[in-house]
């Protein structure tokens, strides 16, 4: 028991003093930790105990490589583009009976998503118009040439309200 | 690099990064974010991570620069309303009376240590790294480390022993 205290209070010297090895330090941490401490060292004991307890604190969140936001941009910019898509093609609508069948799968899908975009818009108007009829609306609206790109932005700056809320 | 490959990565010194910014930054939360934010930039760096030898190091070196700036412009904002009415409630018997038990009070030394010994103990005592790889961490030489791990050793000594006379178990 001598010998392991004498050991222990030259480590602890040296330990003081910046000179230990990691390994010696190891040592003195199991000393320390330990129930049988001398008790004219017990004022080294905390310290050794805070420094173990420490060592377990752990970073809980996740590693966060796509942040919600980017997220956020991805939706509005496919939003945009559908709806940027619609004012092309809705024109044609006026030339023939064209169904929504005629149209290629892409197409489709597109309209469905401009369609719900804009049903959300509806909503967001909160004035009961049907989904079909904000979207006449809107065809007019795209058809009027110049004014065509400012209602873009008004889309996509309600889209971007209506995601925030 | 696949999201996967990064994560595995950073997966066994995320730990080591968050509690390095937790030592500088005190509160947790803070320290959350500090982590976050530095684990995206080593993510939007990860072309140049696959360069690096040791990307461990690398890592700390970046939370301890990320965390000094953070201190840096809070201490600016602090500055602004330092002369209305300011008390220093970190004062160390304030801290001394706080303290739950004497483990917890080791914490509040610490807290009182300069910034660069602050690291050095954390690196050391408790991340268990060798003298050459702070060194590489810090850019200092390993003689300037000893020094400054030395005097903050024995500051917390004093103050504990100081004080384990006076009762707090």
């Amino acid at each position: 028991m001598d010998m392991v205290l004498n050991n222990i209070e030259k480590l602890i010297e040296k330990y003081n003093n910046a000179e230990t090895t990691l390994k010696e330090e190891a040592q003195l941490k199991a000393y320390f930790l330990s129930d049988d401490v001398a008790p004219h060292l017990e004022h080294y004991k905390p310290m050794f105990q805070y420094f173990s307890e420490s060592k377990k604190e752990q970073y809980t969140k996740d590693v966060p490589l796509n942040t919600k936001k980017t997220k956020l941009y991805q939706w509005i910019s496919v939003a945009a583009v559908a709806v940027l898509m619609l004012g092309i093609f809705i024109p044609n609508w006026d030339r023939g009976p064209k169904t929504l069948a005629h149209y290629s799968p892409e197409e489709q899908e597109m309209y469905l998503e401009a369609k719900q975009a804009l049903a959300m818009l509806s909503s967001n108007l909160n004035d009961g118009l049907s989904s079909f009829k904000v979207m006449e609306l809107a065809s007019d609206n795209f058809s009027a040439g110049l004014e065509k790109a400012n209602h873009i932005t008004e889309f996509s700056k309600s889209t971007n309200k209506l995601l925030k809320n | 690099m696949k999201q996967a490959d990064f994560v595995n990565i950073v997966m066994p010194f995320k730990d080591k990064v968050f509690r390095l910014a937790k030592r500088l930054l005190v509160s947790r939360e803070e320290a959350e974010d500090a982590t976050q934010e530095i684990l995206l930039k080593l993510w939007k760096n990860n072309k140049k991570i696959e360069d690096y030898k040791n990307v461990e190091a690398f890592s700390m070196t970046m939370t301890k620069n990320f965390c000094l700036d953070r201190l840096k412009s809070k201490q600016a904002q602090n500055l602004k309303i330092v002369h209305s009415n300011y008390t220093d409630s970190n004062s160390s018997l304030q801290k001394q009376v706080e303290a739950k038990d004497s483990v917890d009070w080791v914490s509040k030394i610490m807290e009182d240590l300069p910034e660069q010994q602050k690291i050095i103990v954390q690196l050391r005592d408790i991340e268990e790294y060798d003298f050459a790889e702070i060194a590489k961490m810090l850019d200092m030489n390993e003689t300037a480390i000893r020094v400054n791990l030395s005097r903050a050793r024995k500051t917390i000594r004093e103050k504990l022993t100081n004080t384990h006379g006076y009762g707090i178990k």
